[in-house]
């Protein structure tokens, strides 16, 4: 009996150490072109590494309830790494890691979360808690609204649309609404709690405000369409935070790709993947800024960007 | 499926099976359809976060969640019975005013629980491992709300509620008050749903506003799963049918959750069509059992 039990453990181990790839469970809160380009870049960094890795890929389809289930269900697992995208997903993820036996505990990355500490998911950026580490999509925002003001045209008032139920944005507005002063201009907020609000809420605002800028906010860059639309009829500039939504008619964004932020992410599970401890790599913020323009959509809203802005851009949209 | 998973999806299915029975009340004792239970899950949620991370004891919490639920169902009652409004869109006025509610509860959409005290501690410091933890803590919600609603609907004011459901013109010429009657079981039923969402929200380790999104979508699912597998002859087989619904709902995403066969797997974005999959084959079986054996 001791024979048999042992010649199926070194028979297990072969399986194994045969199979040689890592295995990652993934919890993405939802499908969303941000999203999804994260957890592209993330596959590609590995890949282009040379590591070899499994995926069991989970989307709780927007769903809490589901997102909590995806995180036991990822423990069931047993993979080498548990990555979640999102917000909730991570702290659904974070909920079943905490919950797991000692032997069934895997370490944990999150991604795309906006503030971890206000997440519960670290006390500390430096020094995360066993088993845990990750990186933010804090946006340089401070940047971001001075390209807004000097980008052409007089805006000296700015409309802020988004959900006032997503704390992503909660944060990112309180933080340029605290800019008001120190850079000399107003705001005026306009809600939408919905995708099928946004129309209606990005129409509230025009006559009102010289622009209208967006955080990165899942309801309002879903409906990002109806907003441009609005922003066309009425010359009224549409300022986007993340450079996808360049492309799909927003004037201009300054922040990050995506692609890059999952990309970073990949780095940091490489190192995990690799024997170094979660806790002892600080949770860290995206690095590469890249500024896109949309010069089409420019125009389309009543303005013409400079010369020296299409020279610093990183990807001119004509 | 491993076991794992599946310990988790039925713990999952008995703390909104607590939800399930509020929409059960509704739906089928008073014949009430009523949309509040979207904002009344993350508004219970949303008291017991704000008073747990102020200081208060999780299980003190849960009372007050009770309490704000029921407060909800009765607004949605009231706006029903005496103002006339139709009950579907006096419970939609009602969720979409408390999703604004819970936010200026929550000062915020979202208020974390990690590492915060939560009911599950007092279970956990008698040496239960954390993941058996949920499942006995929501098990016993759940036998105590069944217990509680069987009981209940047996006395007289719980007589008064099923015969509103099923004849509100006799029930009103032997002098009952039926406003009453559907103002307490409406609030109730929200208020045991708001119970549900606290207990979900320091499951999950957070409160956030967007948790009650489908909540009706799943109550209903529910109801309807437990009815057609378990039966629904009495009173107490049809409320403990809705509980168990409501597990073997949850049971079906666990399995979509982990579907593959041999090499082939489904993208992450089908698993609403295979839970719904699932979920109709669950329901068909049985009928098509009975077919088979008729020829």
């Amino acid at each position: 009996m001791k024979k048999l039990s042992l010649l199926v453990a070194v028979l297990l181990s072969l399986v194994s150490f045969n199979a040689g790839a890592a295995t990652i469970s993934v919890n993405q809160f939802v499908e969303h072109p941000a999203l999804d380009a994260i957890l592209k870049g993330f596959q590609d960094y590995l890949k282009e590494q040379g590591v070899e890795v499994e995926y069991n890929v989970h989307n709780a389809q927007a769903n809490m309830g589901t997102a909590t289930q995806i995180g036991q269900q990822m423990i069931g697992e047993k993979a080498d790494l548990l990555l979640a995208i999102a917000t909730p997903s991570a702290q659904a993820t974070a909920q079943a890691v905490n919950k797991a036996p000692e032997n069934m505990k895997r370490p944990f990355l999150f991604t795309a979360v906006t503030d971890p500490v206000a997440a519960g998911l670290v006390k500390d950026l430096q020094h995360p808690p066993k088993g845990i580490t990750g990186v933010s999509d804090l946006l340089p925002i401070e940047q971001h609204i001075k390209m807004v003001l000097s980008y052409g045209g007089n805006i000296k008032r700015l409309g802020l649309l988004y959900n006032s139920g997503e704390a992503n944005s909660k944060s990112t507005i309180v933080r340029v609404k605290a800019l008001r002063e120190k850079l000399g201009f107003t705001t005026v907020e306009a809600t939408a709690s919905k995708t099928a609000d946004v129309y209606q809420a990005a129409k509230s605002l025009v006559g009102r405000v010289d622009a209208i800028f967006i955080p990165t906010d899942n309801t309002i860059v879903s409906a990002l369409e109806s907003v441009i639309k609005v922003g066309v009829q009425n010359k009224l500039p549409v300022f986007a935070a993340d450079v996808d939504s360049v492309k799909r008619g927003a004037v201009a964004a300054m922040g990050f790709d995506y692609y890059k932020h999952g990309y970073q992410t990949g780095a940091v599970a490489e190192r995990i993947l690799n024997g170094e401890k979660p806790e002892n790599i600080p949770v860290s913020f995206q690095k590469d800024l890249q500024l896109h323009i949309n010069a089409v959509f420019s125009e389309k809203m009543g303005l013409t960007p400079s010369a020296e802005f299409l020279k610093k851009a990183t990807k001119v949209y004509k | 499926m491993t076991w794992y998973a599946a310990l988790g999806a039925i713990e999952q299915g008995l703390v909104y099976g607590i939800m399930v029975v509020g929409v059960y009340l509704t739906f089928r004792i008073l014949d009430f359809p009523d949309l509040t239970v979207d904002g009344s899950l993350p508004l219970g949620a949303a008291i017991s976060a704000v008073a747990i991370t102020s200081g208060i004891n999780p299980y003190l919490s849960l009372v007050f969640a009770l309490a704000g639920g029921f407060l909800a169902g009765m607004v949605t009652a009231i706006l029903n019975t005496k103002f006339k409004i139709l009950h579907l869109l006096a419970s939609i006025l009602t969720m979409i005013a408390l999703y604004s509610i819970n936010i200026r509860i929550m000062s915020g959409p979202n208020v974390a629980l990690l590492g915060k005290d939560t009911v599950f501690d007092a279970v956990i410091s008698y040496g239960v491992p954390a993941h058996f933890a949920g499942v006995i803590i929501f098990g016993l919600f759940a036998l105590i709300v069944l217990c509680f609603i069987i009981w209940f609907l047996g006395t007289e004011i719980g007589m008064a509620i099923l015969a509103v459901g099923d004849n509100p013109q006799m029930i009103r010429s032997l002098g009952v008050n039926t406003h009453t009657i559907v103002i307490l079981g409406v609030g109730m039923s929200n208020g045991l749903v708001a119970l549900s969402g606290a207990l979900v929200a320091q499951n999950q380790g957070a409160a956030d506003v967007g948790m009650g999104i489908g909540t009706i979508v799943a109550g209903l699912a529910s109801v309807i799963i437990g009815e057609t597998l378990f039966g629904c002859t009495t009173i107490a087989r049809a409320f403990i049918a809705a509980v168990l619904g409501s597990v073997v709902y949850r049971l079906a995403i666990s399995l979509a959750l982990g579907l593959e066969f041999g090499d082939f797997r489904f993208n992450p974005s089908d698993l609403n069509l295979i839970t719904a999959v699932l979920v109709i084959g669950a329901l068909i079986a049985p009928n098509l059992r009975k077919r088979l054996i008729a020829r």
